[in-house]
């Protein structure tokens, strides 16, 4: 056994055995069998990293085959480059972070042991998903990621709404499934192969613009809009804060959505020869986060607010790779896994001091009774303000720079969103942390610091988020892109292909002029947030008093109710009908009324009463009647054939 | 040798079984025994048959030598995989027979088996009229079991079904004596090359007939409307008899006597008959969305899953073929799986309404864990068994066009909205009748489901091993239809 299979192989161990000993091993060792498997799974990483880094040499680890039919062979390979390196590192890294914070958030759930489980089977799943050589190991990933997801935005499935919200989870990512299936079926088409390298190979042999190439990578990024949450496949990410705190954390923020980036990154030559593939991923990316941000403003769920943001965050991304600046883009991946955890895992603590309440109106002035969790929150609302010199800032610019360069309407719309992530982050912080309690007296009495469980991790990401920018200085710092530099390898189909790839055109007086101004829009937007929330101590009017646009962006633009009623009524009224009406009635209705008429055909001419078993002789006779038919001639034959021809044209 | 093994085996212990299994629990051991024994023949017969010769999977004897006709039965590797899923299921679905207040257990085994008997013959039969008997007279024994096992309106639903299938087997018979005067023989293998040079519209005629046969047998859109009420007012071993096992029958008797028999049309009608299994695909799936009754959730489903295997089979390519035969033994397994589940709901419930159900996992974790690896299949989970045949049918259907292609994927998110359905509720939720107690699968309830779940991830996860024993077949298949 490889060092490498035991990267995915630890967690698998750790879901069996929760798994299978649900309800029967002891609560204390839930936890460290869960945290363990996820922390043998981060040590293995080093280790693969250790070994990787001597020659930096892609390794390829089959294992066996695992689909072959005719010419085409599936293998079950794992790659380690580059990419799945820092992708393990932030899966596994992160990960044991948050096992180790449900260790003290869920503490008080009766499902203790199947939380890990499924936790340590997620983590199974992305491993798989970053993991694998090939585009159908991907897929496995990919759809066992959603089935994790849906089982753990599920997790309390007692309420139905939250079924409900698990359920929706799960088919909006299969309707993105599709396309990405669809997508391998056309790179089966096109190459032959699924596996990463040899398609890769021989694409570079392909013209930019090829059209085949322009279906592949289009399909494969509807994909990445249902796992990523994108426009218009979006609307479930919201609803799936159903899930425990740290599932939030781990799956719908920091990992398993950013697995579309993962995959445009991975594919970035097939994508590199698409530039209108590219073109459509930046738009969408920017209509998507625009429209995120814009809803978050007025939400007051703590958690709703985040998940808007990582819905607009994520957009973000989609604009970096847009602009073929994958690298910026995936530096945003590592950044937000960092201040989106620590978001995310802060108002788990807050939600848990304010003994399960996450309506920030009736929050406030907490910064005093949760100093961890509030400093700590405020560090990530810094971070994801784009403020210097914390994570979001590096990576977040990084990426407009990109734009101005590409688009300069996509560059200013991206730059109001920026000015609007700002604003609704100041003002979660300021509604959350600052004024006065609004609370009910037995919460207040209730508040309290969360455990050193919770609070560690809240500090480890906390110092990344600081930090983790530097991996990717501009260059006008002159100090190096460690980020960029390590990932250079991976994009040299890119560069084989498009001499211009990776290459900046702008003056460095315009990159200082653009990063000033990101910042000082982030500074005005703090201090608007600060008028408004602070100074003047208003409070978001109660639901159902908004009006006008506030309104259409506070019930989220009307988006499920309009995907109602173009799919789900509609296929449920089809279902109803065809089930009721048409099935029972018209197809069962026109063979009864043949079935009748044969039946007393069979009654009259031979008193058939005893049953279906002498029917049954008297048809096999009626058959053999009917062949000695057939055989007098072909020319019966003939005539009846001539007669089908005609009715089938 | 092996072949009349497996034949005479469930024979002769249908006959035990009537004959001594007068009290209960004797016609239960024997047909146990029985199906075990036939399990552990296949498995030793099979071991023979995966290092290298075929010799072993065939035996003739000739009947009526003049006539041409022979006691003649031959497996290659799609017959074999098809005797693995009888070998395996009926076992399976005779453990899960409740004997609780059944009458006349003896005659009730004893049809079990003797329907094991039938499908052994269909799956091996290398003669036309030999095909044509089992495949008849596979449906007397459900038939009987239907009839005297089932609910109210079982009597109803059995003799529309057996009117049915005798409707399309009026036309297949007539195709197949057809074809016996023009070859002047009944072997399978020797008819090839009289059907290989038969003009291209009888072929069309032949085929139209074989094709109403089989379509009714699986059931394909439009000659299904007997297959939900059947499986819904059967007896749930019935019931897995015929989803499990007889559907198959269809798409086998497609790939072994419609496409070789007719090979030319086979070509001139695979677009008709794909576009009308993906509309039964589609149709099936939508219907399932609002059904509140579990066991006809579920036999739309299964309807819905069958066109895709006859999608796959005419879509003329390997993948297509390896696709379906593939998920024929998924589809078996998992169907046996989701009725067994139902009928464990209903025993103890009392309900199979969705609308009065919920809750059941807080109860019986164990129950919902096992139904989710199940649903997991049902849903072609990558790692599941029904993995593996969707991802090949549909490329192949891909392949063959690209829009039916698509049309035909949506079915993969159909069935995420109907198979999650099914799960939230009966299993979430809260528990709509609080007196009621639900008790946990154990003992021979778990050790069936564990069983069924077990094949459902090692199929996921080790295709190949199945895939290689078909592929030949499958090769040899298609170099014959694009040879002609």
């Amino acid at each position: 056994m490889s060092l490498i299979s035991l990267i995915p192989l630890f967690p698998l161990i750790g879901f069996l055995i929760n798994g299978f000993g649900y309800k029967k091993i002891p609560k204390s060792l839930v936890a460290p069998i869960g945290i363990g498997a996820s922390l043998l799974s981060f040590i293995s990483t080093v280790l693969v990293y250790l070994e990787f880094k001597q020659s930096e040499e892609t390794i390829i680890q089959p294992l066996f085959d695992w689909i072959t039919v005719g010419g085409l062979n599936i293998s079950f390979a794992f790659q380690i480059d580059q990419l799945s390196i820092l992708m393990l590192f932030i899966i596994t890294g992160v990960g044991t972070l948050i096992h180790l914070y449900s260790k003290g958030y869920m503490s008080h759930d009766e499902g203790y042991g199947k939380f890990f489980a499924y936790l340590n089977l997620f983590l199974f799943s992305m491993l798989l998903l970053v993991m694998g050589a090939n585009y159908l190991i991907m897929f496995i990933g990919w759809e066992g990621v959603g089935l994790c997801s849906y089982l753990l935005i599920g997790f309390w499935n007692k309420r139905e709404d939250f079924g409900d919200a698990a359920r929706k989870a799960f088919v909006m990512n299969r309707v993105g499934d599709l396309g990405f299936l669809i997508g391998i079926f056309l790179l089966i088409n096109q190459f032959g192969t699924l596996e990463y390298l040899s398609v890769f190979e021989q694409a570079k042999a392909l013209p930019v613009g090829d059209i085949g190439l322009m279906f592949i990578t289009f399909c494969l990024f509807i994909g990445a809009m249902g796992k990523s949450a994108q426009i218009p496949l979006f609307t479930w990410l919201p609803d799936a804060m159903a899930g425990p705190t740290p599932v939030s954390a781990l799956i719908h923020a920091a990992t398993m959505v950013t697995s579309g980036i993962y995959m445009v990154v991975r594919s970035n030559v097939l994508y590199t020869l698409s530039p209108d593939t590219l073109e459509f991923i930046a738009w969408i990316g920017t209509l998507t986060a625009l429209v995120a941000a814009s809803i978050a403003l007025f939400q007051n769920d703590i958690k709703k607010v985040l998940a808007y943001s990582t819905v607009s965050q994520l957009g973000y991304m989609f604009i970096g790779l847009g602009v073929m600046a994958y690298t910026s883009g995936f530096f945003h991946v590592i950044t937000h896994a960092f201040f989106k955890a620590l978001l995310f895992l802060g108002a788990g603590s807050v939600i848990h001091a304010m003994s399960d309440e996450q309506d920030i109106r009736k929050m406030g002035g907490l910064w005093s009774k949760i100093k961890i969790t509030s400093i700590t929150f405020l560090i990530g609302t810094i971070a994801i303000s784009g403020l210097p010199p914390f994570a979001g800032f590096f990576s977040k610019d990084e990426i407009l720079a990109h734009v101005f360069e590409h688009n300069k309407l996509m560059w200013a719309l991206a730059m109001l969103g920026s000015f609007m992530t700002a604003f609704y982050m100041f003002r979660l912080f300021f509604l959350t942390f600052t004024g006065t309690f609004r609370g009910t007296k037995e919460q207040e009495d209730h508040l309290h610091e969360s455990p050193s469980s919770m609070t560690i991790p809240l500090i480890v990401l906390a110092v990344l988020s600081v930090v983790g920018g530097f991996i990717g200085f501009p260059e006008i710092f002159h100090l190096p892109h460690a980020l960029s530099e390590f990932l250079s390898p991976i994009y040299e189909g890119s560069r084989s292909v498009n001499p211009e790839f990776g290459q900046v055109h702008l003056s460095h007086s315009m990159e200082w002029l653009l990063m000033g101004g990101s910042v000082l829009l982030a500074l005005i937007a703090f201090a608007a947030a600060y008028m408004v929330y602070v100074k003047n101590k208003s409070l978001p009017v109660a639901d159902g008093e908004l009006s006008g646009l506030k309104k259409v962006l506070a019930d989220k633009y009307y988006l499920d109710e309009a995907y109602n009623k173009t799919f789900v009524n509609p296929v449920e009224k089809a279902s109803t009908f065809f089930g009721n009406v048409f099935d029972t009635k018209v197809l069962d209705g026109a063979v009864n009324s043949l079935g009748s008429f044969t039946a007393i055909l069979g009654k009259a001419s031979n008193k058939l009463q005893t049953g279906s078993t002498r029917f049954y002789l008297l048809v096999m006779g009626m058959a053999i009647a009917a062949i000695l038919l057939l055989n007098i001639g072909n020319e019966l034959v003939d005539g009846f054939f001539s007669m089908f021809k005609a009715q089938i044209k | 040798m092996f072949l009349l093994l497996l034949l005479l085996i469930p024979l002769v212990g249908a006959l035990l079984s009537f004959v001594i299994g007068r009290n209960e629990a004797s016609a239960k051991s024997v047909a146990i025994a029985s199906s075990l024994l036939s399990l552990g023949v296949f498995i030793y017969a099979a071991a023979q048959f995966t290092s290298g010769s075929t010799e072993i999977f065939s035996f003739a004897k000739p009947w009526i030598a003049s006539a041409g006709l022979n006691f003649k039965f031959s497996a290659d590797g799609i017959s074999v995989l098809l005797l693995a899923l009888t070998s395996v299921l009926v076992p399976l679905i005779v453990l899960s027979a409740a004997d609780k207040g059944r009458e006349k257990s003896n005659v009730f085994y004893s049809l079990v088996l003797f329907t094991q008997f039938t499908l052994v013959g269909v799956f091996t039969a290398g003669d036309l009229f030999l095909f044509y008997f089992f495949f008849e007279a596979a449906l007397v024994p459900v038939y009987f079991l239907i009839i005297n096992w089932g609910g109210e309106n079982a009597p109803k639903s059995a003799f529309k079904m057996f009117i049915y299938t005798i409707f399309g087997s009026l036309l297949m018979l007539a195709a197949m004596v057809f074809l016996y005067t023009k070859g002047q023989t009944a072997d399978l293998e020797a008819l090839k090359s009289t059907a290989a040079l038969m003009p291209a519209k009888v072929q069309m005629l032949l085929f139209g007939a074989f094709i109403i046969a089989f379509a009714i047998k699986m059931p394909l859109f439009p000659f299904h409307t007997w297959q939900p009420n059947a499986y819904t007012d059967s007896p749930a071993t019935a019931t897995m008899l015929l989803s499990g096992l007889l559907s198959k029958m269809g798409v086998f008797g497609l790939i072994r006597i419609a496409l070789p028999m007719a090979p030319l049309a086979a070509n001139e009608y695979a677009m008709i008959v794909t576009l009308l299994a993906i509309v039964g695909l589609i149709y099936g799936s939508v219907i399932a969305i609002k059904q509140d009754d579990i066991k006809r959730l579920i036999a739309y489903s299964s309807f819905a899953h069958m066109g895709l295997m006859a999608a796959g089979v005419l879509s003329g390519s390997v993948e297509g073929i390896q696709g379906a035969v593939f998920q024929m033994l998924a589809h078996g397994v998992n169907a046996v799986g989701l009725f067994y589940v139902a009928k464990i709901i209903f025993d103890r419930t009392g309900t199979r309404s969705l609308s009065q159900l919920g809750g059941i996992s807080q109860q019986a974790p164990v129950l919902s864990v096992l139904f989710m690896i199940i649903l997991l299949g049902s849903v072609a989970l990558p790692l599941t068994n029904g993995f593996v045949g969707e991802f090949l049918m549909l490329k192949a259907v891909f392949e063959f066009d690209k829009l039916i292609g698509v049309i035909a994927g949506l079915s993969i998110i159909l069935g995420a909205v109907y198979m999650l359905r099914l799960f939230q509720n009966t299993m979430f939720g809260e528990v709509k009748d609080s007196q009621l107690i639900i008790a946990d699968v154990t003992g021979l309830e778990r050790l069936v489901l564990v069983i069924i779940s077990g094949i459902v991830l090692i199929m996921g996860v080790f295709p190949n091993v199945i895939l290689k024993v078909s592929e030949p077949a499958a090769v040899t298949l298609l170099d014959y239809l694009s040879s002609i």
